[in-house]
């Protein structure tokens, strides 16, 4: 399904990434990092709280360059990014949002998104309008009316409630197999990461290196219970141990 | 609106009774002042000075504004122009108004130009201070969102500063102008041969109260029409994205 080749490739390589404490040492948070994401796969970062998966986002997306290695985002570069608050500008209508950040973004395609996400009514709403997750929802629209060649998704469904979150995923889901698009996923949520993700990378707490690559094939719907059950067991062991080399 | 009036009239009230114990001479009553309002808004006189006063208050306040919005935008992201710049500031900021004007008509002459400069330079430093503040209150969260969806320069400016700066940027506009329009006043007094100011010099060597409570009054009108009109419309329209209190 995912067109293949070098067009939508995402390289990361980073050798480490230290903050300047306030007490003058320096604050190791990133270690070794290496991995690639092929055109149209999906990857979840997961990791426990505080493991500076947020850095690493933001490295990704060259709003951080202050680090030792390098990363090579897909050949046109056009990012779209999902933060974990929703980033809009509150003196913009809901419609303006996307269209600011999507200035060639066509009618109909707008018209698509804001019917899939459940817009419509709000196009001419204000941010301060909105609840939670309907602003999470111009989040995601922003970002696919952009067309994206690599997109990154920060805990985009962190503190909505379960119902909710749930739909958005499926929305999210839907977009995503709609037009495919080069994903990385942060989340410390195991369930949303195995509902979304072709590939799971497991990052260990700070500094961050990856403790396995697990892939989840796919379709999903074809999974039973009893795999999806040893995925998440497999998943909370390799997460709950203490790093080493063996589990590389 | 009620009480506005019930205030105003006691204002009246209270300049009528002034007017009956100090005597016309010293301050003449609504009455008078009215009538010389209107005599010298028939001569034509009026409207003439009200005009040249109103386009060197319009000319003066767009050039401080302008650069001073430019200036503190500019120091307010960049610590090294704010370094550089902050002496200066200061300089300008304590630099009384009358020093300002008396050596812009030395080095200038007795000009239009000198006037104008005089004026934006006294309102500049206030400018720029008030929208420094604003530019050092960014939200850095938005500038990432436009940084990683490549917006331009122009659409970053109007779409995500601007309206940031819009509070900053209405205090210094609402102070300028009534600080402007003084200032107009005094470098009409000291070298122009029109204007309120100008008008109120001649008024006070002949000790002609009377006018000189016509011009004030006339111009203290047209600013509060300005603030009704023009002002208070614009703060509207830039606050309209807020949530109002149902």
């Amino acid at each position: 399904m995912s067109p293949a080749g070098a067009r939508g490739r995402l390289d990361v390589n980073i050798k480490q990434k230290s903050f300047r404490a306030a007490s003058g040492g320096k604050l190791h948070v990133l270690g070794e990092l290496v991995f690639s994401l092929r055109s149209g796969e999906l990857a979840a970062l997961v990791g426990p709280s505080g493991c500076e998966k947020t850095t690493l986002l933001r490295i990704v997306a060259g709003l951080d360059r202050d680090f030792d290695g390098h990363v090579a985002i897909p050949a046109h570069g056009t990012l779209a990014m999902v933060f974990q608050e929703p980033r809009l500008l509150p003196w913009r209508t809901v419609e303006q949002n996307v269209r600011l950040a999507a200035p060639r973004a066509s009618d109909a395609g707008l018209e698509m998104l804001f019917q899939t996400l459940g817009l419509e009514a709000h196009r001419d709403h204000y941010p301060g309008e909105l609840s939670l997750g309907l602003a999470r929802r111009v989040a995601l629209a922003r970002a696919f009316a952009v067309k994206p060649d690599l997109l990154l998704l920060d805990e985009p469904f962190v503190s909505l409630d379960d119902a909710l979150a749930a739909r958005l995923r499926e929305e999210l889901a839907e977009l995503v197999n709609r037009r495919p698009v080069t994903t990385l996923l942060v989340t410390h949520n195991v369930e949303e990461a195995i509902g979304l993700a072709d590939r799971l990378l497991l990052l260990s707490i700070s500094p961050a290196r990856i403790v396995a690559d697990v892939p989840v094939a796919r379709p999903r719907a074809a999974h039973t219970p009893a795999e999806l059950a040893a995925l998440r067991g497999e998943i909370a062991r390799r997460l709950n141990q203490p790093f080493s080399r063996e589990n590389l | 609106m009620g009480m506005r009036l019930v205030s105003l009239a006691l204002l009246i009230a209270a300049w009528y009774v002034g007017s009956q114990l100090a005597g016309a001479r010293l301050l003449p009553d609504p009455q008078a002042v009215a009538l010389a309002i209107v005599d010298e808004a028939r001569s034509g006189a009026l409207a003439f000075n009200l005009g040249a006063t109103l386009a060197r208050v319009a000319v003066a306040f767009v050039i401080a504004m302008a650069l001073g919005s430019l200036i503190g935008l500019i120091m307010g992201r960049s610590r090294i122009a704010d370094r550089l710049g902050d002496p200066w500031l200061i300089v300008l900021l304590n630099l009384p108004a009358l020093v300002i004007i008396v050596l812009a008509y030395v080095w200038a002459g007795l000009t239009e130009t000198a006037a104008i400069a005089a004026v934006a330079l006294n309102k500049l430093p206030i400018a720029t201070v008030t929208v420094r503040e604003g530019a050092r209150s960014l939200d850095h969260a938005l500038d990432d969102m436009a940084q990683v969806f490549r917006m331009g320069a122009w659409t970053r400016l109007r779409h995500v500063v601007l309206p940031q700066l819009a509070p900053y940027l209405a205090a210094a506009a609402r102070s300028g102008l009534s600080l402007v329009w003084k200032i107009v006043l005094i470098v009409e007094l000291l070298g122009r041969p029109n204007g309120v100011g100008f008008e109120i010099g001649v008024a006070f060597q002949l000790f002609d109260v009377t006018r000189i409570l016509a011009y004030a009054l006339a111009f203290i009108a047209v600013m509060l029409a300005i603030e009704t009109f023009l002002v208070q419309p614009l703060e509207r329209h830039v606050a309209r994205w807020r949530p109002r209190p149902a």
